[in-house]
């Protein structure tokens, strides 16, 4: 095989365009850009808040002002004007929101459709229960019905802070408490919308919950908030995907997600994160910010994280459990891939607490382009966790020579009866693997794709099938092209 | 009080007295780096760099020196314990005591020729070895032993060499702006250290060894410079013996500097009074072809930092960096260690084991590097802790930062403790459970000692561990 056909093959499949980035003109009710606490005032008044939700915005903004944004991360970005930033959009549409399918606009329609979000009866045959967020207020909401059936509450966050004020206040800032760091505090302040499940005692929730999040109109950033309570012996899946039309500028998002788990509850949490990455020159693309925490509060509980991180310009997210239940288990499955002048640094943390707890860390980089991609973990075992077992493993795939693979993760153990395992390797696609796959007549680009999801197999065996269908393909439309 | 300010007058007191003060560049640097130092002050955890070690409490902290045994005295334990540990290490190796170590002798005598002891049997091979001696920090050339060396070879101290060759000592100084904050003020105030420098192709077959004793000083700064030229080879032992009892401070740096296809083995054996808090630098630049080792065992002071660099600036260089750290009582033992592949075709392996006992806590941070022409580089680094008690803590982070993509790396970590089902075997043969511990831990961080490649230094290594080891002299019968 010669040099020049392989990298002609991996430019091609490099270039390929993002395929979701197109950009719906709806009528958006807006907030002027900038951010004080008129704003706070107002974002709370349109969403008809109660006044201690107002409290707590205007406590996590004050709070906000006094931080600085962290430096840390292995990530380059010119600093970020919160003041040239839209905090709340809303798509214009009836006073009390659509009832039913029929009276959601249908360019918003098409817009999902585009996307492949099953909505429609393609949401009942997936057996899908969608509770689609565009740009900030939750447009519709289906199979709320069976859900309710089961007391399942799927709903979004403004519907819950109305409807179920007392769970959302009993939880809320519990896991990611709103001075947690400087993306959560802002968070904390502007969040516009978000998802809210409850799952009660003993309920295995029938149907895998799924968001699809979208970020739209033009410098509007994107603070969603979610919010997943599973009670004693509850057990949930829940997807979330996400896409966000071509832009110049760059966007930001940062999302708070707290998942609590009570005595042996179950929470899976999916994302398939695919926001516009910025094009071949590094130009425009969203900036991820997000911190999302599990807490397994409960004695064997268990939390379960699964990434797809395949989007984004900068993607700064380290999805954590705090193993505080005895015998809780604690799961970390990450593909995070990185193309052109993509930037990730990704990891988690595993807090062990409780006894006897466990946890698993899986996390595949895939360095492309000149892309760079950074794991960034920490297991911790405090001087009570006792018998605790944390076992790590960290691949990197390099693809091209001018991409990058970080790892950083640290180790702390306080207990003698720890078992703290780490392994990370770096390595490339190798040039015998692609010659045996192309003399049978593979072509390059297949055979790259096809050693890639090879690499990254273990992490998709944990998402939900049609996750799974939906991360493979990304990846080949990602990396398409890019043999070598 | 050691507050910046005590360090800032330090400076200035001692700036007209110490070696080479004359020297314009020499006085230049040690401004530039009394200033950066209370510019930068003590590192604290919020510096990335010292996440796991606070060097805060020494703005408060008082130093004192108790005057412990004499240096001499200090010396001869030493070197007397070398020498029985060789003894020993011969003498379980089969072959019968006498016979063994005649023959030894007798394939050394013919090189070394008159000079000899007159007791052959009593001989061993490490009499031949160089010793200097430092004492409070600086060269003691009465308890110093230099023995023949090669032509090319010149091994002294450094104040000397700023005396007769400045120009060399400058190229290999080190800047102000080097390492982290201790090591600047290291620059600042080192009084002395030794001043190795091979020629081309020079070989000195036995280990050098650098003493460096606290007698009465609290603190003392030292700095050796390490300088091989083009395929000349050495081993090179620094020795922290315990001196001074009481609240001292060493800053230690050393330079190594290796020319194309030269061979450099450093052994750093730490064995500070309990109180002593010990920072210590260790940096390497590695031409084509060179290869460097590092050895370094920690087995004392209150508070142990040592942080080890090395750059594979020329293609086809080779590291070793291999570790051991023992701490029990509240000792905090830290390992911060680069290794940066600047060049194609380098290879690193590192290897690190901790045993933390006690309140202790061991840290170890390892950053390998790969920069964007360091093609197929071949890099591979663990870290393992064993955890002897519950109240001790082990950090670990192993770092691989990678611009190239031809590379092979990997790293892993693990902490834990013994092994219940080897403790069972072990017991089931009738070794008590204790017992049984001792041997099984001791088993886990020989293994490091495995490979130090000198068959005495790593004689003297294991006796070093005995020592630390609780039911040591026991265990060392058995071995």
């Amino acid at each position: 095989m010669n040099a020049p056909t392989r990298s002609d093959a991996i430019g091609a499949f490099l270039e390929q365009d993002y395929a979701a980035g197109f950009v719906t003109t709806l009528e958006t009710d807006t907030v002027p850009k900038g951010l004080s606490e008129d704003v706070i005032r107002l974002i709370s008044a349109r969403k008809g808040e109660p006044d201690w939700l107002l409290d707590w915005r205007l406590e996590a903004y004050r709070h906000w002002l006094t931080m600085t944004p962290p430096k840390w991360a292995a990530v380059q970005f010119p600093p970020v004007d919160f003041q040239d930033i839209v905090y709340y959009s809303a798509p214009k549409s009836k006073k009390d929101g659509p009832k039913s399918l029929d009276e959601v606009d249908p360019e918003l329609l098409r817009t999902f459709e585009k996307l492949g979000v099953p909505l429609h009866e393609r949401a009942r045959l997936a057996g899908v229960a969608v509770d689609a967020v565009f740009d900030s207020v939750s447009v519709a909401t289906t199979f709320k019905k069976e859900l309710g059936e089961h007391g399942v509450i799927f709903c979004s966050f403004s519907e819950a802070v109305k409807e179920h004020p007392e769970l959302v206040r009993q939880y809320l800032g519990t896991v990611v408490p709103p001075e947690d760091n400087f993306y959560a505090a802002l968070n904390s302040a502007v969040f516009s919308d978000g998802s809210f499940v409850f799952i009660p005692k003993g309920v295995k929730c029938p149907m895998e919950l799924s968001t699809y999040f979208r970020i739209n109109a033009r410098d509007t950033g994107q603070f969603e908030r979610t919010l997943i309570i599973a009670e004693e012996g509850a057990s949930v899946s829940y997807l979330e995907g996400c896409t966000a039309p071509m832009r110049d500028e760059n966007q930001l998002h940062a999302a708070v997600v707290e998942l609590i788990a009570l005595d042996d509850a179950k929470i899976k949490y999916s994302t398939v994160q695919n926001w516009y990455p910025g094009d071949k020159d590094g130009k425009g693309g969203i900036y991820n910010f997000v911190t999302k925490r599990g807490d397994c509060r409960g004695a064997r509980s268990h939390i379960s994280w699964t990434q797809v991180e395949t989007g984004s310009a900068i993607t700064w997210k380290y999805p954590s459990v705090i193993l505080r239940g005895d015998s809780s288990v604690g799961d970390f499955h990450s593909v995070a891939l990185t193309n052109n002048l993509q930037q990730a640094d990704t990891g988690t943390k595993m807090i062990h607490m409780g006894r006897n707890t466990r946890s698993t860390i899986l996390s595949k980089g895939i360095s492309a382009g000149r892309g760079s991609n950074t794991f960034r973990g920490l297991v911790k075992v405090t001087p009570k966790a006792e018998g605790a077992r944390n076992y790590t493993q960290c691949d990197s795939l390099l693809i091209g020579d001018r991409c990058a693979a970080h790892t950083f993760p640290t180790i702390e153990v306080r207990h003698p009866t720890a078992h703290v395992e780490h392994e990370a390797t770096t390595s490339r696609i190798g040039e015998d693997q692609l010659f045996y796959a192309m003399q049978r007549g593979i072509s390059a680009e297949d055979a790259v794709s096809m050693i890639v999801n090879g690499f990254c197999r273990e992490v998709f065996k944990e998402l939900p099938m049609e996750f799974a269908v939906e991360a493979q393909k990304l990846l080949g439309v990602s990396l398409e092209g890019s043999v070598g | 009080m050691s507050a910046i300010d005590f360090w800032l007058g330090r400076h200035r007191d001692a700036a007209g007295d110490l070696p080479g003060a004359e020297l314009p560049w020499l006085a230049r640097l040690r401004e530039e780096a009394i200033d950066r130092f209370a510019d930068e002050g003590w590192p604290t955890t919020r510096r990335e760099n010292w996440r796991h070690t606070s060097l805060a409490f020494m703005g408060q902290q008082a130093l004192a020196a108790e005057a412990g045994e004499k240096p001499e005295a200090v010396l001869a334990r030493l070197r007397e314990r070398y020498r029985t540990a060789v003894r020993g290490q011969a003498r379980s190796h089969g072959a019968g005591s006498t016979l063994g170590e005649g023959a030894r002798s007798h394939g050394t005598e013919g090189a070394v020729g008159a000079g000899l002891p007159a007791n052959a049997a009593a001989f061993a091979p490490q009499d031949l070895d160089h010793w200097l001696v430092f004492v409070d920090g600086r060269f003691a050339p009465a308890l110093s032993a230099i023995g023949g060396l090669p032509g090319g070879a010149k091994i002294g101290s450094l104040a000397d060499a700023l005396k007769h060759t400045p120009e060399a000592v400058e190229a290999a100084f080190g800047s102000a702006s080097d390492g982290e904050a201790p090591q600047a003020l290291n620059a600042a105030l080192a009084t002395d250290g030794a001043w190795i420098r091979l020629g081309r192709g020079v070989a000195v077959e036995q280990p050098i060894h650098l003493v460096f004793i606290g007698a009465t000083a609290a603190d003392r700064h030292l700095r050796n410079l390490i300088i091989a030229e083009a395929g000349a080879q050495a081993t090179i032992v620094e020795h922290y013996p315990a001196g001074a009892a009481g609240s001292t401070l060493t800053t230690a740096v050393t330079r190594v500097l290796a020319a194309q296809d030269s061979q450099v083995t450093h052994l750093k054996l730490q064995q500070e009074a309990p109180e002593a808090i010990h920072l210590a630098t260790i940096e390497a630049e590695q031409a084509r072809g060179a290869v460097f080792a590092s050895h370094s065992l920690s087995f004392g002071a209150r508070l142990a930092r040592n942080d080890i660099r090395t750059r594979l600036a020329g293609e086809g260089a080779e590291a070793l960096l291999n570790g051991l750290y023992h701490a029990d009582g509240r000792r905090h033992v830290d390992h911060h260690t680069r290794i940066d592949h600047a060049r194609p075709q380098g290879t690193s392996r590192e290897f690190y084991r901790g045993l933390l006992d006690g309140n202790a806590r061991g840290v170890f941070t390892g950053r390998i590097l790969v920069a964007q022409d360091a093609q197929r580089t071949d890099a591979m680094q663990r870290c393992d802790n064993l955890l002897l008690s519950r109240l001790a803590e082990a950090d670990a982070r192993p770092e691989l930062e990678i611009y190239a993509d031809d590379v092979k790396c990997a790293h892993g970590a693990t902490v834990g403790q013994l092994d219940e089902d080897a403790l069972f075997y072990l017991r089931s043969r009738g070794v008590d459970a204790a017992h049984a511990r001792q041997l099984l831990t001791y088993a886990f961080a020989a293994e490091v000692l495995e490979r130090i490649a000198h068959a005495p230094l790593r004689a003297l290594g294991r006796a070093a561990l005995l020592d630390r080891l609780p039911d040591g002299a026991r265990l060392e019968e058995l071995l």
